[in-house]
């Protein structure tokens, strides 16, 4: 086999389009999010309202909700009570958490009231109502691993509705191990995909115009929902 | 140009554009939130209230854990009978009409209440000690009725039973059979802490799995009346409290309320709802809510909402003032 270490096509001929697997993902990805809609430098002027902010401030919480979990997770499930650093980053764990529910609701009522799901955009207002779902089960998992007496009151307290539905040999609220687990690992990362899957969405599809503002015919045309 | 770019553009197409800098923009939130957070976290800490163990129960309140340990022998405990996923009973099953979910799910935390919590942990502190070898020799070697018999006395004895100032637990004499030697060697070990370990015995080194300790408490009055002090059960919007006065799981004030109102707070129910139920029939209300929420695009009247209240025209207030001023021209 010879190696093709030239590249490209001769010169005055147009190159041909490449094919496989890898050109394929690259190509649907150039087009579902080129870099300049990923980043962008402009917006429309109708996004300059408040209810806008409250996206971001959500993701800005998220990330200290990551780091200080990592933090946290990285000195051990004991470590915040034995230690005064440790229960310096508990804190910022626990108001970052505050924050990020705070502006995470504020971001699903304004996107409500805004109808944010119109043209086109009901499977990302369907992932957002998915994240703040999924954001519940893992902050509940976190109150089942502190340690302390919040804990095993909500453990005891919670496991008749849980136990009710069938579903208590899976989770079992009571084993520390898998609920320690569920919360480090598995629902932090299904978390942060779900966000990052509805950021691309809000980004490949612009934020939606205004109720009642008049949309070109040629694109109404062509959008559901 | 690739396609859904020129989509976007021709979306966007009569909207005025404005300068956007959407890494500055992250940048000042993620500052912002952490000036917050560490403000508050400085100021106000977060809660942490120390666990309960099986030793502190024992020594603050002896009585409520004899009597405990005594309703796991004779299997009257609520986890005795309590049904899936801890055993086949039917103590605790909740049905709503014919969904009997928690009876198909089956059981998969397996706890036999009287060996679990009381003859297992006995044995394994039994060797040397000879007196409570005979003593579980002769209740393991009695009939049903025999230890039934026994227990029943014995737990009715518990009601008028006195606590010494050793903290041993006595009551009147009676024919308990060796009923009082086992209940006194449960709290002499629940005292010295060792029970709070060997209910967590198991076939492995290493141990996670808290439930049957957890499920033991449970079974007492003292964490509950603990929680109570706090305002943390579930009549006193406990699921959304914490400890303290700090705020707990706010998101979940709908789950909450539904505790607080008939028919999930009734005896007598309606549709097949009441208290006895409630759990099931709360789950089964917010998965339906939870789908409706998710579903909105597609559901006529939920999804008018927002044109009908209109709140938009304060979210996009300048806009629409921009649009009053200089309309744009029809549309292609």
């Amino acid at each position: 086999m010879t190696a093709d270490v030239t590249g490209g096509a001769p010169s005055g001929t147009p190159p041909a389009p490449e094919t496989g697997w890898t050109a394929a993902v690259r190509n649907r990805v150039e087009q579902t999010l080129p870099i300049t809609e990923l980043l962008p430098t402009k917006q429309p002027a109708y996004v300059g309202s408040w209810v806008y902010v409250f996206g971001v401030v959500t993701i800005a919480a998220l990330v200290w909700v990551v780091v200080s979990g990592v933090v946290l997770a990285a000195f051990g499930s004991a470590w915040w009570h034995i230690s005064s650093v440790g229960h310096f980053f508990n804190s910022v764990h626990f108001w970052s958490v505050q924050m990020f529910f705070i502006f995470l609701v504020l971001h699903l009522w304004g996107q409500f009231w805004g109808a944010g799901w119109r043209d086109g955009r009901a499977t990302t207002w369907m992932v957002g109502v998915v994240i703040f779902l999924v954001s519940v089960v893992t902050a509940f998992t976190g109150y089942l691993i502190q340690q302390n007496f919040d804990s095993q009151w909500i453990a005891i307290n919670a496991k008749d509705g849980i136990n009710s539905t069938g579903l208590g040999g899976l989770f079992n609220v009571l084993n520390f191990g898998q609920q320690y687990g569920l919360h480090v690992m598995l629902f932090p990362v299904a978390v942060t995909l779900l966000v990052v899957l509805h950021i691309v969405q809000v980004r490949s599809r612009g934020v939606v115009r205004p109720i009642g503002d008049p949309m070109p015919a040629d694109e109404a045309a062509g959008v559901a929902s | 140009m690739k396609r859904r770019h020129v989509d976007k553009e021709r979306y966007y197409r009569g909207v005025a554009m404005v300068p956007y800098d959407l890494i500055k923009e992250l940048s000042i939130a993620m500052i912002g939130i952490l000036v917050v957070v560490l403000v508050l976290a400085v100021a106000l800490s977060s809660p942490d209230v120390p666990s309960v163990t099986i030793q502190s129960w024992a020594k603050a309140d002896p009585v409520d854990f004899v009597t405990t340990a005594e309703a796991e022998l004779a299997g009257t405990s609520d986890v005795a009978s309590y049904g899936p996923p801890y055993n086949t009973g039917t103590g605790s099953v909740q049905t709503w009409g014919f969904l009997d979910p928690q009876e198909w799910g089956g059981v998969h935390v397996a706890t036999d209440a009287p060996n679990d919590f009381v003859l297992q942990p006995l044995t394994q502190a039994s060797p040397g000690d000879t007196d409570l070898q005979a003593a579980l020799q002769t209740y393991n070697s009695a009939t049903g009725d025999q230890r039934t018999s026994w227990l029943a006395k014995y737990g009715n004895a518990l009601a008028n039973a006195t606590v010494g100032s050793d903290g041993s637990v006595s009551v009147a004499s009676g024919d308990y059979g060796p009923v009082p030697v086992l209940m006194d060697q449960m709290l002499t070990l629940a005292r010295s802490g060792a029970l709070d370990s060997l209910l967590l015995t198991s076939n492995h080194f290493y141990q996670t799995d808290f439930s049957r300790p957890l499920l033991f408490l449970d079974d007492g009055g003292y964490i509950g009346n603990l929680a109570q002090d706090q305002s943390l059960t579930g009549s006193q919007w406990g699921m959304m409290n914490e400890t303290g006065r700090y705020p707990g799981q706010a998101w979940l004030w709908l789950y909450t309320m539904w505790y607080q109102i008939p028919p999930f707070t009734s005896d007598t129910g309606f549709l097949g709802i009441s208290s006895a139920n409630a759990d099931l029939a709360v789950v089964g209300v917010m998965l339906t809510l939870s789908l409706l929420l998710i579903f909105v695009p597609w559901i006529p009247g939920l999804r008018d909402i927002p044109r009908w209240i209109p709140i938009h025209k304060l979210i996009w207030r300048r806009h629409y003032a921009t649009m009053r001023k200089s309309p744009p021209s029809a549309p292609v």
